[in-house]
């Protein structure tokens, strides 16, 4: 868990500078740097990563998470420093009665589709986003299936159980 | 009539009736049916691996033109037969219903494969549960994915159902029951 990586200590170092009040939890599960941080402030760091100082120019993706022991939403951006090949991953958490986070659209045109996609699945409403309408399932569902609450099979299903798929 | 003396080749068999020296006689129904299901023109609609296997159905070494289905119809207007492979997620079923409303009567439907027929291994909120949720079929192969052979058989009972079918029965008020389940006029 430790920032033996020089690079990890510049980026740790700059944002910390930055940003002294939104950053919360530094690690580094799984060899990728990890920060949890302050979903208010995401597009203000995602700005700060992303401008030539850090040169974090690949968003890699963006994706949603739902926490069901606090009950809590995330969102989670994987973002990539194509120049000394450094990941850095961004967490927030989200209150689930109030799921706003601004939209990164205007810093990474990519995140378009990849908002759209977390909107579709949890939920998450993306403040400032063009055009926040679902992706990949059908316009007429009313759910959000990703999240908990809602179980993985189909309602419409006739003739399977789930003893057939070992659950 | 000139005697066939190639006992490799295999001509379709008469209907039942009448014959005498020099003529044939049977109902319309078996002469229209005879037809039809050596002539069928099939609407591939395949979206995953079973349509990998319907590919092998129609080359060379399986060669679904022996049974007369030699002519893909990509378009659903001039099509008979909608062939359905692979998984229909809730999203494309639209779209098959488009299609089939597309084809003209008579149109016969055939769902290969586990998951067009009841959604496979893909019991989640994003895949169609069968394509028989939004479209009649008329026949459904079994298998993950099936096999050619099986492909073939599936077309085979197709061309049974073609063969035998009444010259009424779209007219019928069991098949306009069966479309209205559908909402379908």
């Amino acid at each position: 868990m430790e920032l033996n990586n020089a690079e990890y200590t510049k980026v740790v170092d700059a944002l910390k500078s930055r940003f002294p009040n939104s950053i919360n939890d530094i690690g580094v599960p799984y060899e990728t740097l990890t920060l949890s941080v302050d979903s208010a402030e995401i597009k203000n760091i995602i700005a700060f990563l992303a401008s030539e100082e850090l040169g974090f120019s690949f968003l890699t993706d963006v994706c949603g998470m739902h926490y069901e022991s606090t009950d809590e939403l995330g969102v989670v951006y994987h973002i990539h420093n194509l120049y000394t090949n450094t990941r850095i991953r961004l967490k927030t958490r989200l209150p689930k009665s109030k799921p706003e986070i601004d939209s990164v659209t205007s810093i990474f045109k990519s995140a378009n589709w990849q908002e759209r996609e977390t909107y579709d699945f949890f939920g998450i409403i993306f403040k400032g986003h063009p055009d926040l309408r679902r992706i990949l399932n059908m316009d007429e569902m009313d759910y959000f299936p990703l999240r908990k609450e809602y179980p993985l099979e189909d309602g419409t299903r006739t003739d399977k159980n789930d003893s057939m798929f070992g659950r | 009539m000139a005697v066939n003396t190639n006992n490799k080749v295999n001509i379709v068999a008469p209907p039942e009736g009448h014959s005498d020296a020099g003529f044939f006689a049977t109902s319309l129904d078996k002469a229209v049916g005879l037809a039809r299901k050596n002539s069928i023109w099939p609407l591939p609609f395949a979206t995953s691996c079973c349509g990998i296997e319907f590919m092998a159905t129609m080359a060379s070494n399986y060669d679904m033109a022996r049974f007369g289905a030699e002519r893909l119809s990509f378009s659903p207007r001039q099509a008979d037969l909608l062939m359905v492979m692979g998984t229909i997620s809730k999203k494309m079923g639209p779209v098959v219903k488009q299609v089939y409303l597309q084809m003209a009567e008579p149109r016969w439907v055939i769902a290969v494969g586990a998951c067009a027929s009841s959604g496979g291994i893909f019991d989640t909120y994003s895949v169609l549960q069968g394509i028989d949720k939004v479209v009649p079929v008329d026949v459904y192969v079994p298998g993950c994915p099936p096999r050619p052979e099986q492909i073939i058989d599936g077309l085979m009972r197709i061309q049974d159902l073609i063969g035998n079918e009444s010259l009424r029965r779209r007219n019928s008020p069991e098949y306009k029951a069966l479309l209205n389940s559908y909402g379908i006029k």
